[in-house]
């Protein structure tokens, strides 16, 4: 079974990516604020095509 | 909050739904090419008469092409349609290198028409799911290799700082099928259409179901949790149940699912240890699985009413309920007595059909549903009586379709295993072939019922793209969030 010899590593160093890549999203913020990051997915597109809202730009 | 007038000085206003809208008209079109092969298929198995002796009509041709098609073509033009508009809409960005994603579209096509042409031919690599010759195999490697660059592009030019758990899981399906399709892929051309795999016997076998399996868990899974997450908090109009748990579904699936690949090769020349090991991953499967499908379904906890009224919400809301039967009874599969009698078995059959039609086949369709006319510049279909009867016929022809492949399954397992006192076998190999026959029978409509329900589906498509045209969307400004979520950095360099 010397196919283990490539999958094993892969997926150890997979897992380490993995690893990094979950602690890069714990130390950015990421997981901060989850109940309003949740919430956000509702109001992410104008209602109406093109020509609609854009009211005023931010103060 | 000088940023957000900046950055939006400088980046387009709307989202690029160009490429968006081509996916999701071919992923139709697709669907219904995949699903008559599909169709034409069982009624072989039913009838072998209608090879007609022709080469490239011949079960053994056709079968991958309706397996390629399905899940490639109608499945994969589902996934780059849906996470080009999900991953502008999270990020709050228009797409990244829109020219770049039209290259993506026309060379998935181009790979989708090659594998149609290719396939009845009879040039294959013999490995399931993975059976394009290597000069398309090159150009899978080098159209996914740009999607990859599109979508984490747009991610990092995203103005949220925040990364939507549906992106997560898109981006996790584009990194691990590249992974997978390069390693299982490689191999010795001897010519423009023959290739020899760079792997041998047992060996092969087990990179062959390393790339199987894990193309179930991060194409068929991850790619459609994905969409599972944008689509059905959208639909529903209330956020996800529990958006924490979506973070923890997402860590302990990608934790969790390399290693459950073994299941495949359960007796055979693959170590016993090695079988041992994938049945282990597979049963830990079960519990992310079905975290994330009470998840979802319970993002309409105290809005059931809504899945009276709302054809898309039932299919993908029942979607997840299919998920939910399909990763239960993978891992009872996996395990090795239960395999000794489901495996070669059409058990296994039903099982597939289960996830692709119930749980891949609806949240596509549901999520198709929502996006078409938004890219006619409208916010539903044209008729939502059409979808509520696409969703009983197609619901009906999944019934049929597993329920006929569950019983033939089970007793196609207990035919081979049953043996005489002398110790002889029981049955020939052919009468459980023949008592078979009403099994394929009703597969055969339960088939044909779903596909009924993607006819439906293209004239719904069809009336609703007549009725519309294409009138680009608006990116909000930050002004436009909730208070609580203003958090407008999204500093460029944040790459």
């Amino acid at each position: 079974m010397d196919i283990l010899y490539l999958l094993i590593p892969l997926a150890a160093v997979l897992v380490l990516c993995i690893l990094g890549l979950f602690a890069w999203a714990l130390h950015s913020g990421q997981f901060d604020d989850l109940e309003h990051e949740g919430q956000r997915v509702l109001t992410d597109s104008s209602p109406a095509p093109a020509p609609a809202p854009a009211p005023a730009a931010a103060p | 909050m000088a940023t957000s007038t900046s950055l939006s000085a400088s980046a387009p206003s709307v989202y690029d739904d160009k490429t968006v809208r081509l996916f999701t008209l071919v992923s139709v079109l697709w669907g219904v090419v995949g699903m008559t092969v599909g169709v034409w298929i069982a009624a072989q198995l039913t009838w072998p008469e209608l090879n007609f002796g022709i080469p490239w009509l011949s079960y053994g041709r056709l079968r991958p092409l309706h397996t390629n098609a399905v899940i490639f073509a109608f499945g994969g033009c589902a996934l780059m349609g849906s996470s080009f508009y999900v991953v502008q809409r999270t990020s709050q960005v228009s797409l990244f290198m829109p020219k770049l994603a039209a290259f993506v579209f026309w060379g998935w096509q181009l790979v989708i028409v090659a594998a149609a042409i290719t396939l009845p031919m009879g040039y294959t690599q013999g490995k399931e799911y993975a059976e394009l010759e290597w000069p398309i195999d090159i150009l899978i490697a080098v159209v996914w290799v740009a999607y990859g660059v599109v979508f984490f592009g747009t991610i990092g030019t995203r103005k949220v700082r925040h990364i939507y758990v549906a992106n997560w899981f898109y981006g996790a399906f584009i990194l691990t099928v590249a992974l997978l399709h390069i390693v299982n892929a490689a191999a010795i051309p001897v010519s423009l259409t023959k290739s020899y795999s760079a792997y041998a016997g047992v060996q092969d076998a087990m990179v062959q179901w390393w790339y199987g399996h894990n193309a179930v868990g991060f194409f068929l899974t991850a790619g459609f949790l994905g969409m599972m997450y944008y689509f059905i908090p959208k639909q529903a109009e209330r956020p996800i149940y529990s958006y924490r748990l979506s973070i923890v579904h997402f860590w302990a699936l990608i934790f969790t699912y390399m290693w459950a690949g073994p299941h495949h090769l359960h007796y055979t020349a693959l170590p016993d240890w090695a079988q041992s090991v994938g049945m282990v991953f597979s049963l830990v499967l079960l519990a992310p699985s079905w975290g994330g499908m009470i998840n979802g379904i319970m993002t309409l906890s105290g809005a059931w009413h809504k899945l009276r009224d709302d054809p898309i919400l039932k299919f993908l809301i029942v979607s997840l309920s299919f998920y939910g039967m399909a990763t239960f009874e993978g891992p009872m599969m996996s395990i090795k007595t239960v395999n000794a009698l489901s495996h070669y078995t059409d058990w296994t059959v039903g099982h597939v059909h289960a996830g692709a039609l119930g749980w891949v086949g609806f949240m596509t369709i549901g999520s198709l549903y929502y996006m078409v006319p938004r890219m006619f510049g409208q916010t539903r279909m044209h008729s939502i009586k059409a979808i509520e009867l696409h969703f009983w016929i197609s619901t009906l022809g999944i019934v049929l379709y597993i329920s006929a492949m569950w019983m033939a399954g089970v007793m196609q397992g207990l035919m081979w295993r049953a043996v005489n006192t002398d110790g002889t076998l029981a049955y020939s190999f052919v009468e459980s072939v023949k008592a078979t026959f009403p099994y394929y029978l009703i597969r055969l409509a339960g088939g044909l019922l779903y596909l009924g329900g993607m006819a439906v589906m293209v004239w719904n498509v069809v009336k609703t793209a007549q009725a519309g045209r294409y009138a680009p969307l608006l990116i909000p400004k930050f002004s436009k969030a909730p208070p609580a979520l203003i958090t407008p950095l999204a500093v460029p360099g944040t790459t």
